[in-house]
């Protein structure tokens, strides 16, 4: 197990290195000269090139590729041509608002998926399967950005019993940073009353990332289900006379949550997509909406660092999957 | 013949055949519901945010343009996106795929290295960076979204040629000294054709989701085009008052992309049969 394990951490460091050598040429080749830029409108070309030679933009690419991983590698992803800040530092300060958003619709995707899956399956054919089948197919041929606005559209602006935007109402002091999430963080510091309306405020976002998670999990579930209530074990015990619910919370979902489980994992990419877009609509404070302001002030720094940090993400998210799938199903770890 | 009376029978991936066909006769024949195509971009400023109803079916928008019209000009664009996209991905991706897929050795493990590579960002994440270097417009987010699709074929024609090379015929092929080339293109890409075709389909209802979300982010289309993500954006603006201005060209986003999507797994039934939806 351990090495599997190893191996797997190991498989990821080439990807990891060819990600580095394509943000690296894209910043090079596709985004102007940076020290152009950086100089201003009014700058002599000796200024330009006094420049160059201080950004070490004169060296060869592979040193220039070298400076670039060491850097990276310490975090540090360069200044925005935009804001002047240094990205490392932006991205640092948005990534826990992130993960608070994209860990929450994980839950509600996993609850919901897995109970709408599991029901739909245990009364297959019946009126609440074809709902469940109607609302998943739907779910994933909607557009997020479109379905936050629409959640606002209704639960914010008409009904109004659910905020429009932000994680906290204005005006609100945010808990000392703990874990990042302010749900939980201000539980940790004593305030049940922010901790009440940082999870109001998560709601809305939070459901329109999970929807297409939802959809898909609850389909895996419910093949997992019917297949598994097929086999003989649960005929068996139907038999001998164990009601349909003793035979399906104990047995059947043991048997019928490895699938779902290693799908929960490859969501995650999907998730991070639909944040970006979800992230602008509710001005949320995260990688997301900063990606978004990125590529409305052309900062180009800023863009390809959030498209290396999630790449990082996404890899060890890939590489926590397989070990779990590992953990769950031992036959997998023997054949990688 | 067996196959399309088996299709036939399944009554969601009908419905997706047809909401498919529609579009695609829709974009190639927007007359039938517009009057005139041309006009679309033409607004009229005394008509300005009029609420759906008799002359506008889906209400106007802030130049006073016909929504309707717009959503229906949109499935032109969304499938003419959505079908370069997945050609060219094609194009690239199934070579690619075939190639590491029979053969071993160095540049197998290069292509599939860098397939890797371009997996393991997001999508939508990758595709956003390279339309930003290439300057806003619809052509980028093309050529960004084709860009960064062409590994899921890659992915698929590696999986499905890695197992037909074993098979005994493709053997038999070898010792008869067929050349790897004919090998490759005359027997082992059709066997591979099924898989392809499934995947082509749901990227379709994919990419017309992604450049949706190019669009609303400012770097796919640009105004005054009528374009589905573009127009949902444009509309945010006049929520609540104006609800009907991003609704609708949402509405259409759903509806195409469940049609692409009910086609996709009623073709991989009948491709399958061991990935068949339990019914």
């Amino acid at each position: 197990m351990l090495l599997f394990v190893l191996r797997r951490l190991v498989m990821i460091v080439p990807v990891l290195l060819g990600l580095l050598l394509l943000t690296f040429l894209m910043l090079r080749f596709g985004g102007g000269d940076p020290a152009a830029a950086i100089a201003g409108d009014n700058a002599t070309p000796e200024q330009i090139a006094r420049i160059r030679e201080g950004l070490g933009l004169d060296d060869p690419l592979i040193v220039q590729f070298r400076d670039y991983l060491w850097a990276a590698a310490q975090g540090d992803f360069g200044v925005s041509s935009y804001s002047n800040r240094s990205v490392g530092l932006d991205i640092a300060q948005r990534l826990p608002a992130t993960l608070e958003l994209t860990v929450f619709a994980l839950l509600i995707a996993s609850v919901l998926g897995i109970a709408f899956g599991t029901l739909a399956g245990v009364w297959r054919n019946s009126p609440f399967d074809h709902v469940v089948r109607v609302v998943s197919v739907a779910g994933l041929a909607t557009a997020s950005f479109w379905f936050a606005i629409m959640l606002q559209l209704l639960f914010a602006m008409q009904l109004e019993i659910l905020p429009l935007r932000g994680r906290l109402p204005v005006g609100m002091a945010a808990p000392p940073t703990v874990t990042g999430s302010l749900v939980i963080d201000a539980l940790l510091a004593g305030r049940p009353g922010v901790a009440w309306e940082a999870l109001r405020h998560l709601a809305l976002p939070a459901f329109t990332i999970s929807l297409g998670g939802l959809a898909t999990i609850a389909r895996f579930t419910r093949s997992a289900v019917i297949a598994s209530l097929q086999s003989e074990f649960a005929t068996y015990e139907r038999a001998v006379g164990y009601p349909m619910r003793r035979v399906v919370f104990p047995y059947v979902l043991r048997n019928s949550l490895v699938t779902p489980v290693t799908q929960i994992g490859l969501l995650f990419g999907a998730f991070v997509s639909s944040a970006v877009a979800v992230e602008a609509v509710f001005d949320w404070p995260g990688l997301g909406s900063y990606l978004v302001e990125a590529i409305f002030t052309s900062d180009f720094q800023a863009v390809l660092a959030v498209t290396l940090v999630i790449g990082a993400i996404y890899g060890v998210v890939n590489i926590a999957v397989d070990v779990a799938h590992g953990l769950l199903d031992p036959r997998v770890a023997e054949r990688m | 013949m067996l196959i399309v009376r088996k299709f036939l029978r399944d009554v969601p991936a009908v419905l997706g055949l047809v909401i498919v066909l529609g579009a695609v006769v829709l974009a190639a024949f927007p007359e039938l519901l517009v009057d005139d195509p041309d006009r679309v971009n033409r607004g009229d400023i005394l008509n300005r945010l009029r609420p759906p109803g008799g002359e506008f079916p889906f209400g106007t928008d802030d130049l006073g343009r016909d929504i309707f019209d717009r959503v229906v000009l949109g499935t032109r664009s969304a499938l003419a996106i959505a079908t370069s996209v997945v050609f060219f991905a094609m194009l690239v991706g199934v070579p690619l795929g075939l190639l590491a897929g029979y053969l071993d050795g160095v540049w197998s493990g290069a292509i599939m290295r860098l397939t890797d590579v371009f997996l393991a960002v997001p999508q939508l994440i990758l595709a956003i960076a390279i339309a930003q270097i290439l300057g806003r417009g619809a052509e980028s987010a093309m050529i960004a979204l084709a860009a960064t699709y062409w590994p899921f074929f890659t992915r698929t024609v590696f999986a499905e040629a890695r197992r037909v090379r074993s098979s005994l015929f493709v053997e038999a092929l070898e010792g008869l000294g067929a050349s790897r080339a004919r090998i490759m293109a005359l027997h082992i890409l059709p066997n591979v054709a099924a898989p392809v075709i499934v995947r082509a389909t749901v990227g379709m209802g994919f990419t017309i989701l992604t450049a949706a979300v190019l669009g609303f982010l400012g770097v796919g289309a640009t105004p005054p085009d009528p374009d589905w993500g573009l127009a949902i954006s444009e509309g945010r603006k006049y929520l609540p008052e104006q609800w009907w201005y991003a609704t609708f060209p949402g509405l259409a986003i759903l509806l195409l992309v469940l049609g692409f999507n009910l086609l996709g797994d009623g073709l991989r039934d009948l491709v399958d049969p061991r990935l068949r939806r339990s019914r």
